[in-house]
Formats: structure tokens, C-alpha cells, sequence
């Protein structure tokens, strides 16, 4: 299955400031699109956005076509969003934060147990994650992403508190997602070493 | 075209998947569900130690001062709905599901309904009897609490949703459910009085039930609604 990105002309203006103007970008399967800029310049902003959750002064984001305002539902049952915050609950161990992830979700049909062990977290599974340190929490992010199997993939600086391990195992994750035919909107401040059609938005 | 991929679960399966996480919640940090109903088991006491024991005044006020506080006890513990969620980012994850977000707020709603609102309907009867309730009174005043906290809990959704955003946004809250919830207290804690007077209580408790019903079917939209806004 094919699926497309797109966005054209988006403006956003936050108090007095312009975040961006007239930005747009088109992405197709297999392709990622890598936002790059310093710290405060919108990248958050913009994966925002391009989840639905702001409203843009101009422009929209379309997926397949349709704009995602007018189709929220099915465009968010196709993304997984690895945001700054982890959204995961502290008080809960592993496996009742990606149960319940799981139960808003369509059956994927990944192996459970694989996917814990490609993220070396198969041992945390029955400890709080407050316990756990915030390298390991973001991995059980990951885990929830990938149990997700959707096409599209918006990743808000992802190598945070990641060891350098990590960083390569989400790089590799990147790619394999790509070769997959999914999509991958990236915002990160490191240098990124993806091999795949990339396209980088230079964000002011 | 999107019907090729497997369907979505049911939205009853989303409703319950949040109940079922904020009552695992709960159970994990009881102090937060022990807090409010300690704050509602206080001032019920406190009000006949200050009044003084005198029979017929502790019947006449008994069934405002319990509704009163209900409802603060209900407020006092809304501010916490959806701070949670916005502190550790699963308010986000919410907002980006593919389940219907009245339906997610709903789920939330009844997992503080349930650990708010009922714990403090099976508690009333204790304290009614510290205020000389007749054993047949007690009956409906635990009805009226039944369904003026469902109320409750949902008009204090709206308000919770409105205020994440803002740091100690409690008083806000307050006054932005206050004039919703008034009916409510009015309702309650007259049908009590007469119940409690031998008058005709029914049409109080329709009245409420009513309001309930209002809340169920347009407070989760509104409070999606404005999750969304205090989360641009």
C-alpha cells in the first residue's frame, strides 16, 4: 500500500512570533523527511501541526490527498507519534502502558516478545517504569511505536537520552520502516545517518 | 480504501481501555481516591461538633451541608482529571488515537466518577447519620448524590479539559463549573428536604436524573472540544 504526505503553504504564528511561512513538503512511501533547525525554531510546532493538533494560520496537511483535518480518525489510526514526553504512565509497568496502547489500536499482529528483545527491554516487563531510567523509557516508547505497525511515523528528536547503542538501533529502525514502504517525518538536532530518500526542511 | 487494513476496535473497547488504565491508576496511588472522600467525611463532621448537637437544627441543615459537600469534595478532585495525562504527555497520545476523543474523555470521566463519585454515595449513609437522617430519607438521598456526582463528574470534565493547560488552575475551575453544577446542588439538596418533610420528593429526582442524562450525552464532546484547544 501506498500512502502521501503532503502539505503545502503552512504558516503558523505563535503570540508575535512566525514559526514558519509557506512551508510545504510532499512525501511519499519509503521516503523520510527530516526536520532540521536549532532549538525553539518550530520543529515540535510543525510535527504538531502535522498531526492536527494546531490550527494553521494557512495551508494544510493532506494524507492521500485529503486534508487530515477532515479525516482525523482513519489519518490517526496510520501515525504513531514518539513525542518529547514520553505519554507513558509511570505508576504502570510496561506491559499495561503498551496493553492499553494496544486496545485503541487494530491488531498488529507483531511478536510481542520480538520486538521487547530487538529493544533490550524484555527484563523491565514487570517493573513500574518510574523505575526505570529515562533511556529505558523512551525504548518502551519505541516498543509501543513499533507494535503500532502503522505507515507513518513522526519522531520528535527520538535519540533523546538514548545511549549510543540506541541511537544506531533507531537509525536501523528508521530504514528497515522505509524499505517497508512507510513513511517517516523526523525532527532532530544531530546529525542523522539514514540511508533512504531523505528530504530536509531547514527550518529558521 | 482504508477497509482493506484491520478495523479499529469498537468504541466501547476505547472507553473501557481508559476507564480501565485510570482505575489501575488509582488503585496504584489510593491516596488520591482516599483524599477527596476524607475532605467530604471531614466537614460532614465537623459541622455538627461546630452547630452543636441540637437535634432539629443537625435534621434541617443535614441534607445541605452533605450536598455541599459533595460538591466541593467533587471539585477538589476534578483538578486532577486530566493534569496527569498533560504532565507525562498521554494527553497527547490521546489527542493523535484513532479512537473518537469524546469516547477516550468519557472513559476518563467514568473512572473518576467511579473513584470519586460512588465512594462517596456509599459513604453518605455513615454520615447522614450523624445528622439524624430518617432511615427512609437515606434511601434518596443516596440517589440524589447517585446521579448529581454523575452529573458532576461530567460538567467537571468540561472545566478540567478547559484549565489543563494553566498551572493551578483550580479556582478557575471552580468558578467555570459553578453555575452548571448550581442546579445541581439545588436540586439535590431540596429533594432531600423533602424527602426528609414527608412532601413529594419524585419529581426532584427526575429533575436530576434529567440533568444527568443532559451531561452524559453533550459533556463529552464539550470536553473533547476543549481538550483540544487548551492542547493548540
Amino acid at each position: 500500500m501506498t500512502a502521501k504526505l503532503s502539505a503545502d503553504d503552512l504558516t503558523l504564528i505563535r503570540g508575535e512570533r512566525c514559526l514558519f511561512e509557506g512551508l510545504g513538503f510532499a512525501l511519499n512511501s519509503g521516503e523520510l523527511l527530516l526536520l532540521e533547525g536549532r532549538n525553539g525554531c518550530g520543529k515540535t510546532s510543525l510535527m504538531r501541526a502535522i498531526a492536527g493538533m494546531l490550527s494553521l494560520e494557512t495551508g494544510q496537511v493532506l494524507w492521500n490527498d485529503v486534508p487530515v483535518l477532515k479525516q482525523r480518525q482513519t489519518f490517526h489510526g496510520e501515525l504513531v507519534w514518539l513525542a518529547h514526553r514520553t505519554g507513558l504512565k509511570g505508576d504502570l509497568n510496561m506491559v499495561e502502558n503498551l496493553h492499553f496502547e494496544e486496545s485503541l489500536r487494530p491488531q498488529s499482529g507483531r511478536d510481542r516478545e520480538a520486538v521487547y528483545a530487538r529493544l533490550g527491554i524484555e527484563r523491565l516487563k514487570r517493573l513500574p517504569l518510574r523505575s526505570l531510567s529515562a533511556g529505558q523509557q523512551r525504548r518502551v516508547a519505541l516498543a509501543r511505536m513499533l507494535l503500532a505497525d502503522v505507515p507513518l511515523w513522526l519522531l520528535d528528536e527520538p535519540f533523546t537520552n538514548l545511549d549510543r547503542e540506541g541511537r544506531k538501533l533507531v537509525m536501523e529502525l528508521a530504514e528497515e520502516h522505509l524499505a517497508a514502504g512507510g513513511l517517516c517525518v523526523m525532527a532532530a538536532h544531530q546529525d542523522v545517518d539514514i540511508n533512504g530518500p531523505v528530504t530536509k526542511i531547514q527550518m529558521q | 480504501m482504508s477497509d482493506s487494513g484491520p478495523q479499529i476496535p469498537g468504541i466501547f473497547s476505547g472507553l473501557w481501555a481508559t476507564a480501565r488504565r485510570d482505575l489501575l491508576l488509582a488503585w496504584k496511588r489510593p491516596g488520591d481516591v482516599l483524599n477527596p472522600l476524607f475532605f467530604f467525611a471531614m466537614v460532614c463532621t465537623l459541622f455538627p461538633l461546630a452547630i452543636g448537637p441540637s437535634p432539629e437544627q443537625l435534621e434541617f441543615i443535614g441534607p445541605g451541608v452533605l450536598w455541599v459537600a459533595a460538591l466541593l469534595s467533587t471539585l477538589l478532585s476534578l483538578n486532577s482529571l486530566f493534569l496527569g495525562d498533560f504532565e507525562d504527555g498521554s494527553l497527547d497520545q490521546l489527542l493523535v488515537s484513532p479512537q473518537p476523543l469524546p469516547v477516550l474523555a468519557l472513559g476518563k470521566t467514568l473512572a473518576h466518577w467511579l473513584t470519586s463519585g460512588l465512594p462517596l454515595v456509599l459513604v453518605s449513609p455513615i454520615l447522614a447519620v450523624t445528622y439524624r437522617m430518617p432511615a427512609s430519607v437515606v434511601p434518596v438521598m443516596m440517589l440524589t448524590l447517585l446521579l448529581g456526582t454523575i452529573s458532576l463528574s461530567l460538567l467537571g470534565s468540561i472545566g478540567a479539559a478547559l484549565t489543563v493547560g494553566l498551572h493551578r488552575g483550580t479556582a478557575l475551575l471552580s468558578l467555570l463549573i459553578l453555575p452548571l453544577a448550581m442546579p445541581v446542588l439545588l436540586l439535590g439538596a431540596n429533594t432531600v428536604s423533602l424527602a426528609a418533610g414527608n412532601d413529594i420528593y419524585t419529581t426532584g429526582v427526575w429533575a436530576l436524573g434529567a440533568y444527568a442524562i443532559a451531561s452524559l450525552s453533550l459533556a463529552p464532546y464539550a470536553t473533547a472540544a476543549a481538550l483540544r484547544i487548551s492542547n493548540e
